[in-house]
């Protein structure tokens, strides 16, 4: 799949192993790809470590506490008028963001092929799922703060600590998700509008803009594993 | 130096797509039919790795960028393991002295 890169002036740049080498030692740039996709990996890198801190944070909070923990498919339980089913809401949730990232990854790829009509209704339905997480994630908050009453000090149902970590993480990624919303429609308005083709054809952009998009839905990945789930 | 598209044939995106929706479905199953212990556990990480792992591999594109961007941006989080496994001995050493010296019954309670 790969060929061989290549330099500006026609040199070939080694593959595999030596090209580690070869691409950490160059005398212009380290990647071989736009700026643009670099500092996002690298600002995805930092963010990684940012979510990773609070995982591990409320891991060792988790541990530590000698009140019992209360038990998420209970606490995340909704009734439609029958028995509770346990994580539904978060099932549903995990449904749209990973529907979600599907969109984002064909946009990239209609990006690329220059179809801006497609590109921007697939950016567009990616921003609307968005939009739906974080509206679930809010009523799903309002239920535990209103009827629950849940606080980041205390909640009735067990450990004091567990409205602090679920409030914290969650509305960290909440915050993502919804940077990320505006983030695409900013982009998806801008490629409908023709602003990446004054600018000479190039839709890297809406890459750059999956990569984040992706991110989220990573983070979201542990977030379920982790809180919901364990 | 311009990069040409990364143009990869739609239909991987579709599969992986419908195989996060297996493995969502997959995890939930863990809770939803309660598993326990080990298990719970193993079949959790399990999935998410999965998850990720083709998050990051297919839809960022990772499977095909150069082994430099690759090595920069995939070796730092394993110091997060690192991180994770000092946790983890602090926890289990702070809950442990806690349940020993702390609350009515404490076995080695200074509170009489």
């Amino acid at each position: 799949m790969s060929e061989a890169a290549m330099t500006e002036t026609g040199g070939v740049i080694p593959e595999g192993d030596p090209g580690v080498v070869a691409d950490f030692s160059a005398d212009k740039q380290t990647f071989h790809v736009p700026w643009g996709k670099a500092m996002m990996w690298i600002f995805l890198l930092s963010d990684t470590f940012i979510f990773g801190s609070f995982l591990t944070g409320y891991m060792k909070i988790r541990m530590s506490v000698t009140d019992a923990w209360p038990l998420p498919s209970e606490v995340f339980a909704l009734s439609f008028g029958g028995d509770p089913i346990p994580l539904i809401l978060i099932a549903i949730m995990t449904f749209v963001l990973i529907s979600s990232s599907g969109t984002m990854a064909m946009a990239v790829n209609m990006g690329y092929r220059k179809d801006r009509n497609k590109t921007f209704w697939l950016m567009f339905a990616t921003a609307v799922f968005g939009a739906m997480f974080v509206s679930m994630q809010a009523f799903e908050w309002t239920k535990l703060i209103v009827d629950e009453g849940v606080r980041p000090w205390y909640n009735p149902m067990g450990a004091a600590q567990f409205g602090a970590t679920f409030f914290m993480i969650t509305g960290f990624h909440g915050l993502h998700v919804s940077a990320g919303v505006i983030y695409l429609l900013v982009i998806a308005f801008r490629v409908k509008g023709g602003y990446y083709e004054k600018r000479g054809g190039n839709y890297e952009i809406v890459e750059i803009a999956g990569l984040y998009w992706h991110f989220v839905d990573l983070v979201w990945v542990f977030i379920f594993a982790f809180f919901y789930l364990w | 130096m311009a990069q040409e598209g990364q143009q990869h044939p739609l239909s991987i995106y579709f599969w992986i797509w419908g195989l996060l929706f297996v493995f969502s479905f997959f995890s939930y199953m863990v809770d939803y039919l309660n598993f326990q212990g080990g298990l719970r556990w193993g079949l959790i990480l399990l999935f998410m790795f999965l998850k990720a792992g083709f998050i990051v591999a297919i839809f960022m594109h990772m499977k095909w960028e150069r082994l430099a961007l690759k090595v920069a941006i995939l070796a730092p989080p394993v110091a997060l393991l690192v991180l994770v496994w000092l946790m983890a001995i602090e926890a289990d050493y702070t809950f442990l002295t806690r349940i020993t010296f702390f609350g009515e019954g404490a076995p080695l309670s200074v509170h009489h």
